[in-house]
């Protein structure tokens, strides 16, 4: 499979861009393939510490693009998993330090050496926005059952529709079976319906996201998450495999499934 | 509005779906509701010079279909000011995209 960027992106903040990025980076590398994964929230940088990497870095995203530092000095490689790197983004600096020349440059010498450059884009849909999306190959839109959330991505489906790149395809997070069954929340049909792109994953509400980031462990890592079990999935289908969408299953049987499928 | 088309029991997806849908639609055509009610207002004016219609039950709005979006009328006719041949409607002339 050739290598791929895949831009990670929500419109609205907050919605779990960031956890999905470490977490598909994580799945990707447990796979066997070489995964970058990119901050390019210049200026309010949570990668590092999401996958647990911040006590590592040296150099950034925009040191290497000023050339202040070489590609290889700046990618922090994951201990638990060797075929996993971060490049952090630069915290002191505004997201207009690059553009989006910049940001396509770097992703085709990353692309030299790595099978998946998982671009986690900021929130909104200015200038980092731009950045992140210049060079995606494939788009992955988070939104979760939200009113504003699902406007806003609807406003970011609009922005990639209007490029020349293939339709984003759509992660649905934090669902919460037991407020859907009440009617309550909004279902994976309504907004499949009122958004009208392609679904690759849900993702439960899960309070092991929480715990998780608070160690600085992915939950993908965990045995027994139901929403880490959702990012394998997603991974899996990233990596061109059906993975049949059951409705939201239980959580102990996401749990036992990502038993399984750890083996 | 629609909490009381729907009563105060409405399911909150139900609401949230139905205002969505309406945010939307003026999101992805740049076409406020103002606009809109100002464009009925107009509507409204030119169609009663030439035909008596029921003012108060327009309806102008702007649904999605296949290829886009489509700007629907719905203007109830009360009786022709001219002679024939325009047949009055009870219930709403076709709609005028």
């Amino acid at each position: 499979m050739a290598s791929q960027v895949i831009t990670i992106t929500s419109g609205k903040g907050g919605v779990g861009k960031t956890t999905a990025t470490a977490n598909l980076g994580i799945a990707l590398a447990q796979r066997g393939r070489r995964v970058v994964c990119l901050d390019a929230d210049i200026g309010l940088r949570n990668l590092d510490v999401v996958m647990g990497l911040e006590n590592r870095i040296v150099y950034d995203l925009v040191d290497v693009i000023e050339q202040r530092a070489h590609l290889r000095q700046a990618l922090i490689q994951d201990k638990r998993l060797p075929e996993l790197f971060l490049l952090p983004a630069a915290q002191t600096r505004e997201k207009t330090a690059i553009n989006e020349t910049q940001m396509r440059a770097l992703c085709a010498q990353l692309k030299t050496e790595f099978d998946f450059i998982l671009v986690d884009s900021p929130a909104g849909i200015e200038h980092g926005f731009k950045n992140a999306l210049a060079p995606a190959d494939q788009v992955l839109v988070v939104v979760t059952p939200e009113v504003s959330s699902v406007r806003d991505a609807d406003r970011i489906i609009g922005l990639v529709e209007a490029t020349e790149k293939p339709a984003p395809q759509l992660i649905l997070n934090r669902m919460q079976p037991t407020l859907i069954k009440r009617g309550e929340m909004l279902d994976i049909a309504d907004v499949l319906e009122i958004l009208a792109i392609e679904l690759i994953g849900i993702v439960p509400e899960d309070e092991t996201i929480i715990t998780s980031a608070n160690r600085g462990q992915p939950a993908v890592l965990l045995d027994h998450s139901a929403a880490g079990a959702a990012f394998i999935r997603i991974a899996r289908r990233l990596l061109g495999e059906q993975v049949p969408f059951g409705a939201l299953e239980e959580p102990s049987l996401l749990a036992r499934l990502a038993n399984f499928f750890r083996r | 509005m629609f909490s009381r088309l729907l009563g105060r029991s409405a399911p909150s997806a139900q609401v949230a779906k139905q205002r969505l849908q309406l945010v939307l639609v003026q999101d992805r055509t740049s076409i406020s509701a103002e606009t809109l009610n100002l464009l009925k207002d107009e509507i409204i004016a030119v169609i009663a010079r030439y035909i008596e219609i029921d003012q108060e039950h327009v309806q102008v709005s702007i649904a999605p279909n296949n290829a886009g979006h489509q700007l629907v009328a719905s203007i109830p006719v009360r009786s022709s000011r001219r002679e024939r041949p325009l047949t009055p409607r009870a219930n709403g002339a076709p709609p005028a995209a």
